[in-house]
């Protein structure tokens, strides 16, 4: 250490030209360090001690120039040599207990959020200063400063707020000027009129010794409404990089085989023809036909199908698809933009359009307010005119007080104060609200239509009956199964291990991809996998069978509720919902949940185009539908419904449909969202009542000349103070 | 009220200092992770030295 510590207070070099050596040094490995970035997700550290250990191991790993933990965002950054991979470094946090996920640094555009919402805050914290030393003024003049000094408070004012409004209105003037250019009259023209009419009358005003200036409204203005964009972007920010992070955790590469020999690449530099190897385990990158391998696939994120479909030599595949047991070749048909996947985002960004015609609460009292502040403040400058016979110098003053006082500070803030309280509640639920207007529409909602497979179920089949089955059957079986990673043998595994079967002693264990496992018991060959390798006649059920002695025998399983689903789907029907389950999986298993949950309206083997098309006519009958789902068949209906909510096992294109992600296992959440959604809609609405109502008493003193400087900051600080106190008492 | 003239100067130097503190603040990014820094005064690396 002492060493590199001298080396880096080495004298200054003899030559010139060497002094040059070191910064082009230090862009080199500025270029590298760039080069080897690596960003892992750390979703289980929460304290002190899990800093420690993460950055102690990954330092410790040759290689590694440092490595930096954000515990806000649950992340760690890596630089190091780009010898060193993603998968040895969670090899190396696994042995010390934490978890990780590679993400995808192209995915996360953190900086970029992060310069706004640091531009924004630098602005807010600009005003807040002046609006404090503008306010140690204008208390003085308030308290009857007279003559001279008030001139000179009034002189230092305009230093202080001047500059302030320049630099901290901007985002104000911009999209004022934005939305003018366009011919609309928005939130921010008014907000701008007020600023500009507020500081240049006040000048005015100082100049000619008057007795009220407005320095101090219109830094308060300006701090007030800033911190309410600030609020705005920041639960914007979040709910965007969570969503990154989600997408990132799907690193887009996929293993090719260029002449035999295998090269991992990117997704998007396949193209059609080349050839790509599927691991058991990973999902279909692309579109393709099988060519070499067989195995079975699971297809329940494409058409909620729980039972896994065998897959062999010509068989069409698609991209999002789970390969399970063997290693498969594709010859690839269709990649990146043109696959199966991609062509489902447009069907997205079609309704996503849809559905930012939603007008939000604040949308709609903007509409309404900004014509009537304007009109107002004209007739308030007309009427003033006509009554003292031309004092353009006192008109003004009332047409700026009106100005001022009725600009929005509280409506600024009364949506982003709830908005932020109320999603960052259902945060630490494990809900993440991606729309703004999500929670209004949330409260909207009347009927809420479930998927069945990896919505309402895990996806993750469990033995029915397991030990109804002879023991033979049953340790024969559970032998056979424990060396599989196919799911329905890893659900008879551990169904077995939960029920204390002693295993059987099965020889010669072998796995057939695509077919199932056969191994010697007793000197007779057993076969656990597909009905018809093992000669058995297929039941009506998610099964796998067994042939034993020349016998075979049908292990059913069910797959499992996803926990709190029956909590949910209690609380929504008690809160008077209308609840329905359409999924694309068969009939028997459908009616078995549906009846296990209380759910009457059940429909099985419904088509993805149907789902939607079920949700229109929802909608059609003027119900408003929720729709939760989690594959490629719902996208549709997710992104038709009024709002939608996915877990975070969705595929990708589920969740960029959705509004809501649920991040846990747990589906109880749902029914807190809803309750918080219907409070937080009436905490809105209380909100523009409170800061409406505070308007309706200032105001008329306003148009009459009553209003002094004194009262518009208090009708302004205490309605937005008001507001925010408000938005916190959502529980 | 000659005393102003010591005092205005002096809370705007004092208001000035505290702006310039949160611009400090800002441009190093000491508010990207609260949560970590809140976890980091309990840990006891680098207790007996500095951070290299």
């Amino acid at each position: 250490m002492a060493v590199v510590e001298d080396f880096g207070r080495s004298p200054i070099s003899a030559c010139p030209a060497c002094a040059v050596v070191p910064a082009a040094e230090r862009i080199a490995a500025l270029r590298a360090e760039l080069d080897g970035r690596i960003m892992l997700s750390l979703p289980l550290a929460h304290c002190a001690a899990c800093i420690s250990t993460v950055e102690g191991a990954l330092s410790a790993v040759p290689g590694v120039r440092s490595a930096r933990v954000n515990l806000t965002l649950k992340r760690v950054s890596v630089e190091a040599a780009s010898d060193v991979t993603a998968t040895r470094l969670i090899e190396v946090l696994s042995a010390e207990g934490q978890e990780a996920h590679e993400l995808d640094p192209g995915l996360l555009s953190t900086t970029e959020t992060d310069r706004q919402g640091r531009d924004l805050l630098m602005r807010v914290g600009v005003a807040f200063f002046s609006m404090m030393n503008v306010m140690l003024l204008s208390v003085a003049v308030w308290s009857g400063a007279e003559a001279a000094t008030r001139d000179l408070f009034h002189w230092i004012s305009a230093a202080i707020a001047l500059p302030t409004v320049i630099f901290a209105g901007q985002p104000f003037f911009k999209s004022a000027w934005a939305s003018l250019r366009v011919g609309k009259l928005g939130m921010d023209v008014p907000i701008s009129l007020a600023l500009i009419l507020a500081s240049s009358i006040s000048v005015y005003e100082t100049w000619m010794s008057g007795h009220h200036a407005y320095f101090d409204a219109a830094v308060m203005l300006a701090f007030f409404l800033l911190l309410g964009r600030y609020l705005d972007h920041r639960t914007r920010a979040v709910a965007r990089s969570a969503a990154e992070e989600l997408a990132a955790l799907e690193v887009p590469r996929a293993v090719v085989l260029e002449d035999g020999v295998e090269v991992e690449r990117a997704i998007s530099a396949i193209l059609a023809g080349d050839l790509v190897l599927v691991r058991p385990g990973a999902r279909m990158p692309v579109d393709g036909v099988v060519i070499k391998g067989a195995s079975e696939v699971d297809r329940s994120l494409l058409t909620g199908e729980s039972l896994p479909v065998w897959a062999g030599e010509g068989t069409l595949v698609s991209a999002g698809e789970v390969n399970l047991t063997g290693p498969l070749t594709l010859r690839v048909t269709a990649a990146g933009k043109d696959s199966s996947l991609h062509r489902m985002a447009d069907l997205v960004a079609v309704a996503e359009g849809a559905k930012t015609r939603y007008t939000s609460l604040a949308d709609r009292a903007a509409r309404l307010y900004s014509p009537l502040v304007h009109i107002l403040s004209f007739s308030a400058f007309g009427y003033w005119m006509w009554a003292t016979g031309g004092d353009l110098r006192y008109a003004i003053n009332i047409s700026a007080a009106v100005l001022i006082i009725t600009c929005p500070c509280a409506l600024g803030l009364a949506v982003p104060a709830v908005i932020t309280s109320a999603s960052g509640k259902l945060f630490r639920k494990g809900l993440l609200i991606k729309h703004g207007t999500a929670l209004e529409r949330l409260a909207e909602v009347d009927t809420v239509v479930f998927d069945k497979t990896g919505t309402l179920t895990l996806g993750m089949p469990e033995p029915v009956a397991l030990m109804d089955h002879p023991a033979d059957v049953v340790a024969v079986a559970a032998a056979l199964a424990a060396g599989s990673s196919h799911p329905l043998a890893r659900a008879l595994a551990e169904g077995a291990r939960v029920a204390n079967v002693v295993l059987a002693t099965v020889t010669d264990i072998r796995e057939v991809p695509g077919h199932g496992i056969e191994g010697m018991w007793q000197g007779a060959r057993v076969r656990l996998g597909r009905a018809d390798w093992c000669g058995a006649a297929p039941v009506a059920a998610t099964a796998t069978y067994l042939s034993l002695n020349g016998q075979s025998h049908a292990l059913t399983f069910t797959d499992r509720p996803r926990p709190g689903a029956d909590k949910a789907v209690a609380a929504l029907r008690a809160v008077g919902m209308k609840i329905e389950l359409l999924s694309g999986d068969s009939a028997a298993p459908v009616q078995a949940l549906a009846e296990r949950l209380g759910i009457a309206d059940w429909r099985a083997g419904v088509l993805p185009a149907e789902k939607a098309a079920r949700v229109a006519e929802l909608s059609a009958e003027g119900r408003r539908v929720l729709m939760v789902g989690d594959g490629l068949n719902d996208t549709a209906a997710l992104a038709a419904a009024h709002v939608s909510i996915s877990p975070a096992t969705a595929l990708d294109a589920a969740r960029v449909a959705s509004d809501i992600v649920l991040l846990g296992q747990d589906m109880a959440p749902i029914a807190d969202a809803v309750r918080i959604g219907r409070q937080s809609a009436r905490r809105m609405v209380e909100n523009f009542v409170i800061s409406g109502g505070y308007n309706f008493i200032a105001v008329p003193l306003a148009l009459v000349g009553l209003a002094t400087p004194l009262a518009a900051a208090l009708a302004m600080s205490l309605s937005s103070i008001t507001v925010s106190l408000n938005a916190m008492r959502l529980k | 009220m000659e005393i102003l003239a010591i005092l205005i100067p002096v809370s705007l130097l004092l208001g000035g200092i505290g702006l310039a503190a949160f611009f400090w603040a800002m441009r190093t990014k000491q508010f990207d992770d609260p949560d970590g820094d809140a976890q980091r005064i309990l840990t006891k690396d680098w207790d007996d030295r500095p951070k290299p």
